[in-house]
């Protein structure tokens, strides 16, 4: 198999992060033959390349470029660097180690949508990305690759800012981030509309996150059949995934975006501590339905992943081993629904706090059979009745560990305790040095 | 203001750290369209925060005269972001993350081992005001868990608790 990286080849080397290297790499290279393209060409090898969102919902992003209305201006772009979505840490590495390659990204894409202003929204708790990033912003600007004229040369002004969040998993959620990018609380919006039609501050505004901007550069130098190659289906190129929980190497990994689960868990980082088992995988950070050990053996592509009933979601893959309790760790995420909606919708509100209260009821051993019956109710009446995901994002995981795990939700209620005590969150807690960048494949 | 307020008017905060409020916020609102200054709250209050030590209402007010909204705006974005506090805290904020990826590493744990030893609950400060110790959702490190963060500033990651520890223990 070829051994196209096309985030992760900078990871790691000296000053990856400068200009000065990225350029040195052929950086800024696919804007320049951009600027020489139609606008709309770009966009049409972006349709061609397959390439799906890498946020979570997986959405065709030369689709949604095309859904800007024609005379409407101005226009804007918005990056998503909020990664909030447990399980997920692949945004940071690439703001951390080749900010200007989501740079070079963000500049060609507003060059062909016609874009002058771009922020990038990023979580607050990565201080230190956020000021890598800017840094990279001001050389750029410095060196007058973005600014009045693109590259120096066209005339195209462009600004790219930082925007900082303050902590709030939902504003990771592309409505509740531009309301707090215009400085408010982040409170999802009624969709329709959506905001390629009214978005920030009324206007037409495109959302996409950073690694699916990151890739962008790679398409327009490679074309986007190249990119298309690299995956399967209707899903192109590679994808970044963060392994985490009971693997020997934990770490993002750079895989053609059709790999195999269980060879990404067994052989690339390197199967489970003590030689134990896979009981269960969260696939696609903690909103993904979980998988049991025995249906691991799966393509990673996003509608692979549909069809085996989950979500390949951000790519944050979460691996449990056979000695970890699923009830405490479903009672965990349960949790962070909870706290983490924004209490708009009575259905996600309430929904969240009471799935939470029955699990850890459960969990403490003073559940019920029918507590677990209920459990599944209420996650069935969640579902589709509120303004956005995160009211689907809370009720998948409650419904696939009970439906995986009933008798481990069971057994709780049978002998009133939970069944692993101490050791609920596994055998062994040891943090494993990490793997981070590029892993051959 | 038309309402005299409980806690906190603008008038009581310090003359001097008003105006570096107002130098740092004028370089962030440079970077929204001049009609639409309203969008630096989310800086303004970090910024308010990091001079004055807490977002109290005289701070909420503050951002808002400044930012042309209304200081219920201010109070609504303040109690909405985890990383805002309307209460003053201890010197140090120790936070760590306790959700999934976290927990199967030893996160939790930490978290109990650090309740006990500093003799706090979730979210407590400890008498001498030294440190306020608090559970959060993920941060973004769950390949390097488990993690902290510190004074919202700085990530560890790998953390077990001989090093938090050592970090607690050197926090003055
Ligand atoms: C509750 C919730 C949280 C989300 N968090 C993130 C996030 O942290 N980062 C992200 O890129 N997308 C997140 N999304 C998805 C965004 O709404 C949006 O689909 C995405 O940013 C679009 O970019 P893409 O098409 O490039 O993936 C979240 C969605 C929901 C419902
Ligand atoms: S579904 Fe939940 S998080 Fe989303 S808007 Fe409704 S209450 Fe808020
Ligand atoms: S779960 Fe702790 S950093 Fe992600």
């Amino acid at each position: 198999m070829s051994e196209t990286l096309i985030l992760t080849a900078r990871w790691g080397k000296p000053n990856s992060a400068a200009l000065e290297t990225y350029r040195q790499d052929g950086g800024y290279q696919a804007l320049d033959k951009a600027l020489g393209m139609d606008p709309a060409a770009i966009v049409e090898e972006v349709k061609k390349s397959n390439l799906r969102g890498r946020g979570g919902a997986g959405f065709a992003t030369g689709l949604k470029w095309t859904f800007l209305p024609k005379d409407v201006r101005p226009r804007y772009l918005t990056i998503n660097a909020d990664e909030s979505e447990p399980g997920t840490f692949k945004d940071r590495y690439i703001i951390e180690h080749d900010p200007h390659q989501l740079i070079e990204g963000i500049a060609i894409t507003c060059w062909a949508l016609d874009i002058h202003l771009c922020y990038v929204y990023i979580r607050g708790e990565f201080p230190r990305q956020a000021r890598i990033l800017e840094e990279a912003i001001e050389e750029a600007r410095a060196a007058g690759v973005i600014g009045k004229r693109l590259l120096g040369k066209k005339d195209f002004d462009l600004d790219v800012h930082v925007h900082r969040g303050a902590g709030a998993y939902i504003c990771g959620e592309e409505s509740a981030l531009l309301e707090s990018l215009e400085g408010k609380k982040g409170y999802p919006r009624l969709k329709p509309p959506f905001p390629a039609v009214v978005g920030l501050w009324g206007k037409p505004t495109i959302i996409n996150n950073v690694e699916t901007i990151a890739n962008v550069p790679w398409i327009v130098a490679n074309g986007g059949e190249a990119f298309a190659a690299l995956g399967s289906g209707k899903t192109g190129g590679t994808r970044l995934f963060g392994v985490s929980g009971h693997v020997n190497r934990p770490g993002v990994y750079e895989k053609p975006a059709a790999y195999n689960l269980k060879r990404l868990i067994m052989e690339d980082c390197g199967g489970i501590p003590g030689g134990r088992k896979v009981k269960a995988v969260i696939p696609g950070g903690s909103s993904s339905p979980v998988l049991r050990g025995d249906e691991i053996d799966i393509s990673l592509e996003v509608d692979a992943v549909k069809a085996a009933g989950s979500m390949s979601g951000s790519g944050g893959v979460i691996v449990f081993d056979d000695s970890t309790c699923m009830v405490r760790a479903l009672a965990r995420i349960a949790k962070f629904y909870a706290e983490e909606s924004c209490g708009q919708c009575t259905p996600c509100r309430e929904g969240t706090s009471w799935m939470e209260g029955i699990v850890e009821k459960i969990e403490h051993g003073h559940g019920t059979a029918a507590d677990v019956d209920k459990l599944e109710q209420l996650a069935g009446n969640i579902g589709g009745n509120t303004i956005c995901a995160l009211g689907d994002a809370a009720a998948m995981p409650v419904q696939s560990f009970v439906k995986k795990f009933r008798d481990e939700f069971l057994r709780h209620t049978v002998e009133r305790r939970c069944p692993f005590g101490e050791t609920g969150w596994g055998l062994d807690q040891t943090s494993r040095p990490a793997l981070v960048g590029a892993v051959r494949y | 203001m038309t309402n005299p307020a409980p806690v906190g008017a603008v008038e009581e905060l310090p003359r001097d750290k008003v105006e570096r409020f107002g130098r740092e916020l004028d370089a962030v609102v440079k970077r929204y369209p001049p009609d639409r200054k309203a969008a630096a709250m989310l800086p303004a209050l970090r910024i308010g925060q990091e001079i004055f030590g807490y977002c109290s209402p005289a701070v909420q007010k503050l951002a808002a005269e400044r930012l042309g909204v209304s200081p219920a705006r201010a109070e609504e974005v303040a109690t909405f972001y985890v990383m805002f506090h309307t209460r003053p805290l201890g010197r140090h904020l120790v936070e760590i993350c306790t959700n999934v990826s976290c927990c199967l590493t030893g996160g939790e744990r930490i978290f109990e081992h650090l309740k006990a030893k500093l003799g706090v609950e979730n979210g407590g400060t400890t008498p001498d005001g030294r440190i306020t110790l608090r559970e959060v959702e993920c941060l973004g490190s769950c390949g390097t868990a488990p993690a902290m963060l510190l004074d919202e500033r700085e990530m560890i990651e790998r953390i077990d608790v001989r090093k938090v520890d050592e970090i607690v223990g050197g926090l003055k």
